[in-house]
């Protein structure tokens, strides 16, 4: 346990002992002010619809760009053949890991309430969606994270990881989105429904928790973060 | 201690250790020698838990490196290659999260901090980022990061390199103090490094071992192997052997490159161990009416075993 909160710690100040959370943070905060409140005033309707149907697609570039560096740096470093020969086991370094990351791009969420508070100002909006949006938002994150940890953990290029992060969490998306499903056997949609990442996402977001989308999220970190450690078993010193 | 048996690690079709099987009592300096791309960075990652072999076991202070593997790390303090940091932390910081994973408990945390920076003189760089530290200052903060937990072992890979002559000479001082109690494992492929920090030497060469001892035993094996340089100004076409026939001259030849310094023929004659036939040679010229402008023994050193060896 305290291998876990020693490996978080050093990993969650890392974003900030460089400029790089900070400008992470800007950026994410800018770009979904600016898409959110273009379309706000001119559909003139008091909820957060607009910036939680914006989430998914912000995520799929925001959250890969926060996990790329996270193994990919350790290995152009050489840092890894340190961490790795510490008496901690594989496990909680990436555990570790996953969680200061996931403190991350928490707070980054977190920090989007300006958009909540406008929202009750000027209207009188319901709690509900709101709430559920946000817990939808910080699970969806939670299964991006997890997957573009992994992605990092396939190449010392940070570019590269960034774009198999990308890749692996937009096919995840995808398969349960729209224009697949109509393009799929009728017997399909229900599957991947229900593997694609935005469908329990906007479930949760219409102020419903199910079980099953909860569970669904948290099974895609588990296999992710089984898949991280696979592949830290197999590392050969580059 | 330490007692690696049949170590062999492949990375595709190249072979990177062969069948390598070394045993290092408590309180022993071992330096590994070798040309780059030797194996000894390979050999260091797998006893440290880095990275597992492909065959062949290994036990450090009673604990196997696989299936006990957290037991072996706790007591190994590990310098990587070119001293990997975290180029964005402090040193206190980095020092601090090291400390922690090493399990200090918090109370002597400070104190073994305050410690291992006075031993590895950090103190002006407390308040900098790593990244800000020049090559020397790193490899300090490397080895720092290494004994911080006062480890029985410490496995250091090129400890020196980057250090100017003067922490050069500190480092090896600290290593030699480390080894009364402590077992050392190094590699370098500088050659009076070993001379002077090591009890033993394992030369290693294409991922085998190909010379193991103590510095003296190699350089007395390769004390077998002294030239007695004689250039002879006068002679041009005289036969050589009449050399050959004094005793303790093991085989003449001429050099083949005459050297623009020296005037004349230079022949080179390998002596057999522990004789110094200087006077004889120089009778024999005399006898024959040669004019000797050059007489010298050259002893082979351990650059020398070094040179045979790794070929």
């Amino acid at each position: 346990m305290s291998d876990i909160y020693a490996i978080f710690k050093r990993e969650f100040r890392s974003y900030f002992d460089s400029p790089i959370g900070y400008i992470f943070i800007t950026v994410f905060l800018v770009l979904t002010g600016w898409l959110f409140y273009s379309s706000f005033f001119i559909l003139n309707y008091s909820s957060l619809r607009g910036f939680f149907e914006l989430l998914p697609w912000m995520f799929l570039f925001f959250v890969p760009a926060v996990t790329m560096r996270l193994w990919a740096e350790e290995k152009k470093l050489g840092t890894m053949e340190l961490l790795m020969t510490l008496p901690v086991r594989d496990i909680d370094v990436v555990i570790g890991k996953f969680l200061a990351s996931f403190c991350f791009l928490t707070l980054t969420i977190l920090l989007t309430f300006p958009l909540v508070i406008s929202v009750v100002q000027l209207g009188n909006p319901d709690m509900g969606p709101i709430i559920g949006g946000y817990l939808g938002a910080i699970l969806m994150g939670g299964a991006y994270l997890a997957i573009g940890m992994f992605a990092s953990s396939l190449n010392d290029n940070q570019i590269i990881t960034f774009i198999f992060g990308v890749v692996i969490c937009f096919g995840l998306f995808i398969i349960g989105e729209g224009f697949v499903l109509i393009r799929v056997p009728g017997s399909w949609v229900p599957v991947l429904q229900f593997l694609g990442i935005g469908a329990h996402f906007r479930s949760i977001g219409r102020g419903v928790i199910d079980s099953r989308d909860v569970l669904y999220y948290l099974s895609v970190v588990a296999l992710f973060l089984f898949l991280n450690i696979r592949a830290l078993e197999s590392r050969t010193g580059h | 201690m330490i007692d690696v048996q049949g170590l062999t690690k492949r990375f595709g079709s190249t072979v990177a250790v062969k069948d390598v099987s070394f045993q290092v009592p408590t309180g022993q300096v071992l330096g590994f020698l070798g040309p780059n791309g030797a194996g000894k960075t390979t050999t260091m990652r797998i006893l440290t838990g880095f990275m597992p072999a492909d065959e062949g076991s290994a036990t450090i202070a009673g604990f196997d490196i696989y299936t006990q593997s957290l037991e072996v790390r706790k007591r190994i303090g590990y310098l990587p290659e070119s001293a990997p940091l975290y180029l964005d932390m402090d040193v206190p910081d980095f020092l601090s999260f090291i400390a922690r994973v090493r399990k200090i408990p918090a109370s002597k945390i400070t104190g073994a901090t305050n410690r291992i920076v006075e031993l590895c003189g950090l103190k002006q760089v407390m308040h900098k980022k790593i990244g800000e530290l020049s090559k020397g200052y790193r490899q300090r903060v490397g080895l720092a990061q290494a004994m911080i937990h006062d480890p029985d072992i410490l496995v250091l890979d090129e400890p020196t390199s980057g250090l100017d002559p003067n922490q050069i000479i500190e480092i090896r001082e600290l290593i030699k103090e480390l080894g009364h109690e402590k077992t050392v494992i190094l590699s370098t492929h500088i050659l009076p490094e070993v001379t002077a920090t090591c009890d033993r030497i394992l030369i290693i060469h294409d991922g085998r071992i190909v010379a193991d001892g103590t510095p003296e035993k190699l350089a007395s094996q390769a004390a077998g192997e002294s030239t007695l340089w004689v250039t002879i100004s006068d002679m041009t076409d005289a036969p050589v052997s009449a050399f050959s026939r004094i005793a303790g001259i093991k085989s003449v030849a001429k050099a083949s490159e005459n050297r623009a310094d020296k005037d004349g023929q230079r022949i080179a004659m390998k002596l057999h161990p522990g004789v110094k036939p200087a006077a004889d040679v120089f009778r024999c010229a005399v006898e024959h009416g040669w004019t000797l402008t050059e007489l010298h023994t050259e002893s082979a050193t351990l650059e020398d075993i070094f040179a045979q060896l790794t070929r």
